[in-house]
């Protein structure tokens, strides 16, 4: 089953077009990667996609659920009561992390849950507990973020996001934040959550990670999508502005 | 006049100064809110009208002076609708005029915290779901808060000093009898009394607020 379906997505930013006409879907427990040189649109994409931006143009769904459908080539988006249902469906871990500094690690996973989606209490804490676990941060369920590394922090805004169980978890540059250390750390999580099957969509720099864990890339340049497939053939690809790019990374 | 009478009139005087100042922050604090609110409105044709009625409003309360906006609010009713101003109505003037007048810069205080908290905090409430309402007091108020508390003690303490100007009214506060007393009997003790007391009572409010700030500290 399609999880994510968008179609056609334009979008421009006064009068300079950044997404020409874009298509992607995804798979329920398939990890998209999406790599493109900076301005390429990624993020704009994913903007879109988790209704933080709106479409010019453009059809997003979740699995099967429309948000969004085109009327005379213009976006026309649901009320928001459907908007609200069905952004329970994504998650998305920022480049920045967001969390809200005044609440505690525990708090910051947890309030959503309660007070959002007005689940039990101890049912909410058992979970959030075993996901800090996960994220082998069994001892900062007390800490605040300022008492945390950048790691850290995007290890709980994981978590955060995962707490509301959503179909698909979008990822926005997770790590471009991080220095090299911890940058391994948050994509060891990643990977982990790959090997569960969660449906996951990756804006990222990290190539040799997309090589990894992707099931399939999606190579953007100039607001399209110049080209796309599994990691070998994208990464094995002759198209030259591709070469291009991956060539400036092996230079690094 | 012994030491001891003076401060006992005087005393009746501090009374009153602490019921200006606390009521005053007591109706103006959350009025600048909804002043703050009507300011930074701008949705539809409503919401511009509402925001350039809000920034007049402003502009108006802190571009003239608040002992003429004491004395509007006092005498204004009886020259507007001939309606009889006495004793009665002189606090309630007072308080009006002190609660609007500080409301509008509590309204611009507020306007600036709120301004500068990053959009990513709104972005991530929107994600994890939260109403508008649960990210306002929840999310951005509590930090808010935590910002703008060094500026809201600057406009406490000037509260504190500005009470004196009800002595434009006549009204009994400290200031208006510590006059009364230098005036009558040629003696300068009073004044002095006066500046202890201000001085004290600003430490207290300073004190106080440093507390809060500290108590505010667990995170950044």
């Amino acid at each position: 089953m399609k999880y994510l379906e968008m179609d056609h997505v334009k979008k421009s930013f006064d009068g300079l077009e950044v997404l020409k006409d874009i298509s992607l879907s995804v798979e329920g427990g398939e990890v998209l990667s999406i790599i493109g040189p900076s301005g390429s649109g990624k993020t704009t994409l994913l903007r879109c996609a988790t209704l933080l931006e709106t479409m010019d143009c453009g059809s997003l769904s979740y699995l099967g659920e429309s948000a969004a459908e085109i009327v005379d080539g213009r976006s026309v988006y649901k009320k928001p009561a459907e908007l609200a249902k069905i952004r329970e469906k994504f998650g998305l871990v920022f480049q920045s992390f967001n969390l809200f500094p005044h609440f505690s690690v525990m708090k910051n996973i947890t309030d959503a849950p309660i007070h959002v989606q007005k689940r039990p209490k101890d049912e909410v804490y058992k979970e959030a507990r075993e996901l800090l676990d996960k994220m082998g941060l069994g001892d900062k369920e007390r800490a605040y973020p300022c008492q945390l590394s950048g790691g850290q922090c995007q290890r709980v805004a994981i978590a955060r996001a995962l707490a509301l169980n959503p179909k698909v978890l979008f990822f926005d540059e997770p790590t471009s934040a991080l220095d090299p250390e911890l940058t391994g750390e948050v994509l060891k999580v990643i990977r982990s959550l790959a090997q569960m099957h969660i449906t996951m969509v990756i804006v990222t720099h990290e190539m040799a990670f997309a090589r990894d864990i992707s099931d399939r890339v999606l190579f953007m340049d100039g607001g399209v999508v110049a080209l796309q497939g599994t990691p070998q053939e994208v990464f094995g690809s002759d198209n030259p502005r591709m070469k291009e790019f991956l060539g400036r990374y092996a230079r690094l | 006049m012994s030491f001891s009478v003076m401060l006992a009139q005087l005393a009746d005087g501090m009374v009153r100064t602490v019921g200006i100042f606390f009521l005053t922050l007591l109706f103006s604090l959350p009025l600048g809110f909804l002043v703050c609110f009507g300011r930074m409105a701008k949705k539809g044709a409503v919401g511009n009208l509402v925001g350039i009625l809000f920034r007049a409003y402003i502009s108006v309360m802190r571009g003239t002076p608040l002992m003429l906006q004491l004395m509007v609010v006092y005498f204004g009713p009886y020259f507007l609708f001939g309606m009889s101003i006495g004793n009665k109505w002189r606090f309630p003037a007072i308080i009006i005029g002190f609660s609007l007048n500080y409301a509008a810069y509590f309204a611009e205080i507020y306007r600036s915290g709120i301004e500068s908290m990053p959009i990513g905090q709104y972005e991530a409430a929107k994600l994890l779901g939260y109403s508008r309402t649960q990210t306002f007091f929840k999310i951005i108020l509590p930090q808010v808060i935590k910002r703008i508390l060094p500026a809201v003690t600057n406009e406490v303490i000037t509260l504190v000093k500005d009470t004196s100007l009800a002595y434009a009214l006549a009204y009994a506060e400290m200031f208006t009898i510590a006059k009364q007393i230098v005036a009558s009997k040629s003696d300068f003790t009073p004044f002095i009394i006066a500046a202890v007391f201000y001085y004290i009572f600003n430490l207290i409010v300073a004190v106080a607020m440093e507390f809060i700030e500290k108590k505010l500290n667990y995170y950044h």
